[in-house]
Parts: structure tokens; C-alpha cells; sequence
């Protein structure tokens, strides 16, 4: 939709920096409201019957406003996933037991966070232990004890394509030559946006409340608040000031939501949570944590006959969403081949450990990585070169759009573009080479090459439509209002350069509200990579019917053709005659003039709608990683990642590159490094930034980035998502290329993330 | 231990008098003179007494670099470091880099003209150890860059812009 001239497709630097630039933009910890601190006091128990709680001492120590426990602070528990039985519903203050380390027992508030913390270590608690599990496998065992009383097992949900009586009685596999099978670990992670979670409570006048709360999703928290508080949704209003980052875990309600405005409205004063780091890497969601049995039948020219899945994934002792994510697994597990036949089916299981949620790709990267592993895995015995596999089983571009046999509705794609683009890239058949020359000289360097190609879905689970408005404003500026909720992507700088595009009001001169929901009449937030193509659009498609209105304007007040209006700086001017122009100041001025204003128009210039795409989209690339291999210490270092990603028709290219490099980041960060993990008694043993291995500058190389562009039909801007392509695309090829760096020795497999001791384990074996 | 380190690590133990301590610091420029606890932080002092919340907290094990500011010219991070060994110091903040309200330092500049920042929670840490950075060393390779920033972590950005952005400012184009 760019015409020459277009701001649009061109790296335009950001609004937001400036602020965040000086340090003047504010989070919520940054907010000078007199608020008062709260401190939660956490179980250090993974599963334990709390058979008392001594809070005395702390209510006696300076500064201290209140101490609640589930005695004298009560809260309705809390469902996380609709689908999940309500039995397992978590009270935001334990009751009588606790099921993972960080359950929270009492929250402490005082005048300041160090008298907070000074009371906090105050309380004792006594515990009697139970049995507790942080091994998925385990707990679906028979001898496994069941977490929560009154179920039967530690399974909450499960599913199945197609259903069982289906899969058990028919062979996905006829017709193939070969059949592999792996088990693939898609380990625990946690999402670690630099600022943690936190809120701070306002309460007003007649039972109003004020919530600030780092965010992803102002609106949601506002209508899962509410209810917990017994408030009305119109008295509760939700803001997100500037957030340091979400990716995926700051998308919904945290219990500590609900404390921290408990505890504002009963001492009828703003209170505030900060979140500490260690506190964050155990009661902030985590993500993936699945375990995948994969089996796939080729045929010996590199044919797809069919995929088998067996899945568990793991729901913490709370659920959320992360039961439910094996769906979108499921969804995508037909990836970007023609496979004839899949059985899939997964089962969510509870263990003594921090719920799973959403984490960048949220689903997705768990099929990406299951079928591109396996498939590798297939190309190895059948000895096919890993590129070639998947050039022969790719979905073709003349087949979109179409469904897949587990339910996806791609709606553009080529494969083999991105494939070949990326072969190019990275000079394939050199580093192939350069790989056979140091097998034969038996170099302690072995080199890995990974390739991986995927599609994603973006706005997934009917988060494809959003609410967009576009005012002019007397001064001929712009406001505009989006449901989307930005915490780092750029969306003022994205969404402003279309209304300069649309209307020509430069970019500096329109306000972006969002993330408020006074300001915002509804909005479903930014998450599964949605924003620029429902909110963005909805902000195309309002600024189109202002601009239709505003040209009916002028063309009367310069007695033309409205045909003959067309967009100038800032105004509109009749076509070639750029002095004949009545500026948007003047138009905003004159719509609301009854001697101007045409008697069948009415008044205001302004426009907003909800812009609903139909479906998700699908964006689609492939990768290729490569990393060297210490034979000695097993420690693998990444050379290059080399990412060609499709998501659709550009808008800022340097806004998409961005999120390139981020997501390669991380999943690169999946592959060899991060896991949370537990002891055999599900206590953490990576709470904190130093055992838990989050890459820096150091470990990571610069990345080699480009794109394809293949428009999605399913919108105006022809956008696809970006936020969570590289992170789906990297893991497996940086996976693949550690495997393959040891396959010519007879490794097979090795588990992520591929740390030395891993690496050095396998070659052990050897 | 109840909280079991995941509140409280960050706070150190209680002065049981509850006496404070008069400091004196040159902060931005100007000098300030307050009675703090002594176990105050260096980072809590710029944020809660001096309103300086520019300089942002990202975790509690002195990992992520989030808090850096310059003590005397150097690069130091403000949680490693108790307000009462910042007396007769002087301390910059991200808040008095810039020449002036209305200019950008030029590792700021650099900053933004590479999209060296996405939610911006890390760069003011990361902008003030990446000026030490250049102190030290005006013209860094690449691999300088990347160990030189090792004591700061970003999520958003892979970290690829933040090394051009650093490069860039040294005048060097490498990426």
C-alpha cells in the first residue's frame, strides 16, 4: 500500500527514546505517589501443610501498616485457565498448604520496603512437608502422589488430533521406509524482562481505584481485577506506565495483583509492589517446559509419511495458560511441510513448581522445534543433506492459503524463497565443506551447521481483531488510541508513521495513547506478535475514513472535487495546486463550524472502529547456525546465526530487525544455555541471575538478518507479526547445528540447552 | 530465613540503634547532604532520596548492570555500593549526561540513531557503562564492545544494536 514518497517501509527513529534515552520516562516504580510497600512473604516450601503462621513480632516493627495472612485478608481464590477445574484454583494467600517454593503465605505492608522487609523476617512459619515433584515425567508415573487433593492424577487437560479411537487404530506410518524417533526436551525457561513485575494501588473517591501495573494487557488486568475485588469494571482504573519488557509473562492477572489492591483498599492508602529479582524468577510465569516423544516415517527419497506426538507439558502447581498451550502445539505441528498424517497428543500435568504461561512464541517455538529436530534427525539416517529434505516436503506457495490437517489456516507462504535466501546467505555449501575438511583432519573445532525453516501464527487464538481511533485535534495534531499495549516494540513510532502516511500530519505531532483504560475504550493487548497488524491497521483504517471526511471538507471549502483533494504536510490541497491547501488545524476548525461544515456532514474529525483480520496470520522463514564444537571441553561457541524472516509487507524495517535480533537472542539463549531448574525435592536452584544463564554481549555474536517480504492478504498493511519469529526460528537451528557437529561421531541427540557438561557428557559417551 | 532470599537479598541487615549517617555527594553536579541509613543502598539513595529514578534496579545479585552509574568518573554499580561510601564522591547519573535539556550526550545519540534501546529498562545502565567503555578505550573492537558491556544484560535487543550503537559513537562503522 506504500506509494512512492511513503513514509512507510523506511527505518524511522524512534519517539520513544528520548525519554527513555535521559531516564525522564517513568515505570511504575518510578511514580511519586506516596505510596506505601509491600513485601510478600513466600513459601520456601515446594509442598507442605501449614500448620501455623507467627505474625506478633512483625506487626510490632517500626514502620508496619498491616500484616495479612488468609485469616484476616480474604480473597476468593483464583482461576488461571478456564478450562482447568476449578478445584485447582489458587487463593493469592495460601491457606492451609503451600505447593510451590514462592506460593505466598503473608504480605507485609510499612511505610517503606526496608521496614518491609525488616517485618517480613519477622514471621515464622511452621510447615509439615509432603511429598513434592518437579519431574513432568514422574508425575504422571502411578506411584506418582497426586498434587491436588480430590483429582485422581496430575493431568488437568489433554488433547488430541485426531481423537485416540482414531490414533489408536490406524498406522501413521504406512508406507514408510523409515521410522525415527526422538525424545525432545523443550526446557523450562523464564522470560526475564529487566523490570520485573509490579503495581502500585491507587484508591479514590466512592470505592474508585487507580492501578498502575507493569503490563502487557491494561484491559485484561482491569476485567480479571475487578471481579477479585468486588468492584465494578468502571470503577477500576488500569494503566501501564513505560514497562521494561514483557515478552509473554506480563500478559495477564498475578494473584499479587489482587493483594497488592486488597491491601490499598483496606488501609485506604497507595500501596506499592516491586518485585524483587529473586522473588521474580520464581512467582513471574515461566514458559516451554515440555517434553515431546516425537516419531516421524519418511520414505528413502526424503518423503513425509506421517508424525507422531506424544507430549507432556508441564502446568506448574497452579495452572494458566501453559496447559493450554500444547493446543497451539498441536495447531502448528504440521510446521511448513506436507505431511499426509499426524497424531498428536498431549497431556498438561501439575508438579510442585511456578506456573507456566506464555514465553515468547507460547506454543509455537515446542512444534518448531519438535518436527525440525526430528526431521533432521530423519534427513541423518536416510543421509539426505538437511536443506534438501526440506526443500522436498515444503507446502508450496500455490497451495496457499489453506488449512492444515491440524487446523491451522496458513494464508500466504514460500518456503523455498526463504530457504534459498538463507543458503545464499550464510554460503551453505562453503561451511559444508569447511566441515568436511575438518572432520578428515579429526580438528578438536567441529563445526555444527543447523538449519531450521518455520511458520508461526501471529494474533492466534481470535486475538485478531483490535480497537484503533484517530482524532485531529484543534492545533491540527493527531491523537490516537490503540487497544494494543507497547512495553518496547515501538508502536507510537510504527503507528504514527501511518497516520503521516495517511494524512500527512508529521509523525512528532501524533499522540499515541494506549495501555489505559480511560483513555482506551477496549483493547486485548500486545502479545502472540499482533499489534501492528489488528491495532495498526484499525489506526489505517480510521485515519482512512477521517481523511475521506476531511477531503469532503476541504473540497467545499475550496470549492474543488473531493476527487481532486489529495494529501499535503500537513494539510490537503487540490491536486497540483499545492497553494489551493487548507491545513488540518483549519479543517479541525471548520468541521465544527456550522457556516462551513456541509449541512449533511457531522461534526468532529475523528474515527474508531475495532479492525477485525478474520484470522491470524502466519509469518514463515528459515535459519541457519553455526556453532563450534570444543571436542575437549564440549563447550560450544555460536560463530553465526544467519535469519531470513518473512513477516509480510515492512513498515520500519529497523523497528523489524530489532525484533529480529531480540528473538534470535533468545532462542538462541534456549538452545545452549537457560533452564530453570529444580532438586529432586522441586526446590529452584536458579532463582536468581547468576545460576540462571541469561546470555550476555560477551557470549553472543553480531546476526545476520534480512527478509522476504510476502504480504499477508489478511489485512491493509499486508503485515504479519515479527515479536516471537526469531526466537521460533533460532532454537532449533542452533539445536540442529550443535547435533550436527557431533552426529559423524554417532550422537544422535542431545538435550537443550547444550551446555559444556551436556555436550561433554555425550562425547563421553562416544 | 523466611523469605528464603527471593525479597530480601537486596536489603542488608538492620542497624538495631536505627541510627543514620550524614553523607555529602556531588550528584549531577550539585551536592546533596542527607541523613541516610547506613546500610542504604547507592542505588536507593539516587532513587528515593534524590528522585534520580532514572537509574533503574534489574536484579539483586549485582548481575545485570541496570543500576550503573559513574563514581568519580568510573563506572559502578550503584547496588554494589552503599551510599555512605559515596560521601564526598562525585556521582553522574544517566539524568546529567546530556549537555542540556534539549541535546543528547552522543552515546545517546548513538544510542537512538542504531535502535540501540527497546523497552529502555537496561539503558541507562547500559549507556553509562558504555561511555567508561569508550573512556578507556576510544576505539574498541567489536569483541572489545561485547566484553566490555558483559556486566550489563538486555532482553530485548540480542544486544547486536548495542554494539553497533557503542561502535558508532567511537566512530567506527564495523556492523
Amino acid at each position: 500500500m506504500a506509494s512512492s514518497g511513503s513514509i512507510l517501509g523506511n527505518a524511522v527513529r524512534r519517539k520513544e527514546d528520548p525519554g527513555l534515552l535521559t531516564g525522564s520516562n517513568k515505570y511504575f516504580d518510578d511514580l511519586d505517589v506516596g505510596s506505601v510497600q509491600v513485601v510478600f512473604v513466600r513459601s520456601t516450601m515446594a509442598h507442605a501443610i501449614i500448620e501455623s503462621i507467627e505474625t506478633v513480632d512483625a506487626e510490632a516493627m517500626p514502620g508496619v501498616l498491616g500484616v495479612y495472612t488468609s485469616k484476616n485478608l480474604e480473597m476468593a481464590a483464583v482461576n488461571g485457565f478456564p478450562m482447568v477445574d476449578p478445584a485447582m484454583d489458587r487463593p493469592p494467600l495460601a491457606t492451609d498448604r503451600v505447593r510451590f517454593v514462592g506460593d505466598i503465605i503473608a504480605a507485609v505492608v510499612a511505610d517503606t520496603m526496608r521496614q518491609a522487609v525488616d517485618a517480613a523476617e519477622q514471621i515464622i512459619i511452621d510447615y509439615s512437608p509432603l511429598p513434592a515433584n518437579a519431574d513432568v515425567e514422574a508425575a504422571i508415573t502411578e506411584s506418582a502422589s497426586v498434587i491436588w487433593e480430590g483429582q485422581s492424577s496430575n493431568i488437568c487437560l489433554e488433547t488430541a488430533l485426531p481423537e485416540m479411537e482414531i490414533q489408536n487404530s490406524t498406522d501413521p506410518f504406512i508406507g514408510a521406509d523409515l521410522v525415527v524417533n526422538e525424545r525432545i526436551l523443550t526446557q523450562r525457561l523464564a522470560g526475564v524482562p529487566m523490570e520485573p513485575n509490579g503495581c502500585v494501588a491507587i484508591p479514590g473517591e466512592s470505592g474508585k481505584l487507580k492501578f498502575f501495573v507493569s503490563t502487557q494487557n491494561a484491559h485484561s488486568v482491569r476485567d480479571a481485577l475487578a471481579p477479585n475485588l468486588g468492584m465494578d469494571p468502571e470503577d477500576l482504573h488500569v494503566l501501564a506506565p513505560w514497562v521494561g519488557g514483557g515478552f509473554g509473562p506480563k500478559a495477564g492477572l498475578y494473584v499479587e495483583h489482587i493483594i497488592v489492591a486488597k491491601c490499598a483498599l483496606t488501609l485506604g492508602q497507595p500501596v506499592k509492589w516491586t518485585e524483587q529479582r529473586g522473588e521474580n524468577m520464581v512467582a513471574m510465569g515461566h514458559g516451554r517446559a515440555m517434553v515431546m516423544n516425537a516419531e516421524m516415517g519418511v520414505k528413502k527419497d526424503g518423503t513425509i509419511v506421517g508424525l507422531r506426538a506424544r507430549v507432556l507439558a508441564e502446568t506448574g502447581a497452579y495452572p494458566g495458560i501453559g496447559a493450554f498451550l500444547p493446543v497451539l502445539t498441536q495447531t502448528l505441528s504440521q510446521a511448513v511441510y506436507n505431511i499426509p498424517t499426524i497424531h498428536f497428543q498431549a497431556h498438561s500435568v501439575v508438579t510442585n513448581t511456578t506456573t507456566t504461561v506464555a514465553y515468547r512464541g507460547a506454543g509455537r517455538p515446542e512444534a518448531t522445534q519438535m518436527v525440525e529436530r526430528i526431521l533432521d534427525k530423519a534427513a541423518q539416517a536416510i543421509g539426505m543433506d538437511p536443506a534438501e529434505i526440506r526443500r522436498k516436503n515444503y507446502i508450496q506457495p500455490d497451495q496457499f492459503p489453506m488449512t492444515t490437517i491440524t487446523g491451522a489456516n496458513y494464508d500466504s507462504g514460500d518456503h523455498e524463497k526463504s530457504l534459498d535466501a538463507v543458503l545464499v546467505a550464510s554460503d551453505y555449501s562453503t561451511l559444508r565443506a569447511e566441515q568436511e575438511k575438518r572432520r578428515a583432519a579429526n580438528d578438536n573445532k567441529m563445526l555444527g551447521i543447523g538449519l531450521a525453516s518455520y511458520v508461526e501464527v501471529t494474533a492466534p487464538l481470535g486475538l485478531h481483531a483490535e480497537y484503533g481511533k484517530c482524532e485531529i485535534n484543534a492545533d491540527g495534531s493527531a491523537t490516537i488510541r490503540v487497544g494494543t499495549s507497547s512495553h518496547g516494540q515501538g508502536h507510537d513510532t510504527a503507528f504514527s508513521m501511518i497516520v503521516e502516511d495517511m494524512l500527512g500530519i508529521p509523525s512528532a505531532d501524533v499522540t499515541h495513547i494506549d495501555a489505559d483504560t480511560e483513555e482506551v475504550k477496549q483493547g486485548a493487548g500486545t502479545m502472540g506478535s499482533r499489534s501492528l497488524q489488528t491495532a495498526g491497521s484499525a489506526i489505517y483504517e480510521a485515519s482512512k475514513v477521517v481523511l475521506e471526511k476531511g477531503k469532503q471538507l476541504a473540497a467545499n471549502m475550496l470549492e474543488a472535487s473531493a476527487d481532486d483533494i489529495v494529501v499535503g504536510e500537513g494539510a490537503l490541497q487540490v491536486a497540483g495546486v499545492p497553494a489551493k491547501s487548507v491545513s488540518w488545524a483549519e479543517l479541525a476548525a471548520a468541521v465544527n463550524d456550522d457556516s462551513v461544515r456541509p449541512s449533511d456532514m457531522d461534526g468532529g474529525l475523528d474515527h474508531e472502529l475495532v479492525f477485525d483480520e478474520g484470522d491470524s496470520t502466519f509469518p514463515f522463514g528459515s535459519h541457519v547456525a553455526v556453532v563450534e564444537v570444543d571436542r575437549e571441553t564440549g563447550e560450544v561457541e555460536l560463530l553465526r546465526h544467519i535469519a531470513v524472516d518473512d513477516c509480510g509487507t515492512i513498515l520500519n524495517p529497523m523497528l523489524v530487525t530489532g525484533q529480529q535480533h531480540g528473538g534470535i537472542a533468545q532462542g538462541i539463549a534456549q538452545a545452549l544455555w537457560e533452564q530453570v531448574q529444580y532438586d529432586e525435592d522441586a526446590n529452584p536452584v536458579t532463582a536468581n541471575l547468576m545460576d540462571y544463564l541469561m546470555p550476555s554481549a560477551a557470549d553472543l555474536p553480531s546476526f545476520e538478518t534480512s527478509n522476504t517480504e510476502t504480504a499477508s492478504p489478511r489485512n491493509p498493511l499486508g503485515a504479519k507479526g515479527i515479536g516471537e519469529s526469531g526466537t521460533i526460528g533460532s532454537t532449533p537451528a542452533a539445536h540442529n547445528a550443535v547435533c550436527d557437529a557431533l552426529s559423524h561421531l554417532g550422537i544422535e541427540h542431545i538435550d537443550m540447552p547444550c551446555t559444556p557438561q551436556a555436550v561433554w557428557t555425550a562425547l563421553q559417551a562416544v | 530465613m523466611v523469605l528464603g532470599g527471593y525479597a530480601s537479598s537486596f536489603v542488608l541487615a538492620r542497624d538495631e540503634k536505627g541510627d543514620t549517617v550524614e553523607i555529602s555527594v556531588t550528584v549531577n553536579g550539585d551536592t546533596k547532604t542527607d541523613e541516610v541509613e547506613p546500610r542504604t543502598l547507592l542505588v536507593y539513595y539516587l532513587r528515593e532520596e534524590l528522585g534520580l529514578t532514572g537509574t533503574n534496579v534489574g536484579c539483586d545479585t549485582s548481575s545485570c548492570g541496570a543500576c550503573t552509574v559513574h563514581v568519580n568518573g568510573e563506572s559502578v554499580k550503584s547496588c554494589t555500593m552503599l551510599a555512605v561510601q559515596a560521601d564526598g564522591q562525585e556521582v553522574l547519573t544517566i539524568e546529567g549526561l546530556a549537555p542540556s535539556a534539549t541535546e543528547l550526550h552522543p552515546m545517546q545519540e548513538s544510542f537512538r540513531e542504531n535502535h540501540g534501546l527497546q523497552c529502555g529498562y537496561c539503558t541507562p545502565g547500559m549507556v553509562m557503562a558504555a561511555c567508561s567503555l569508550l573512556k578507556e578505550n576510544p576505539s574498541p573492537t567489536e569483541i572489545e564492545v561485547r566484553e566490555g558491556l558483559e556486566g550489563n544484560l538486555c532482553r530485548c535487543t540480542g544486544y547486536h544494536n548495542i554494539v553497533k550503537s557503542v561502535l558508532a559513537c567511537s566512530g567506527q562503522d564495523l556492523l
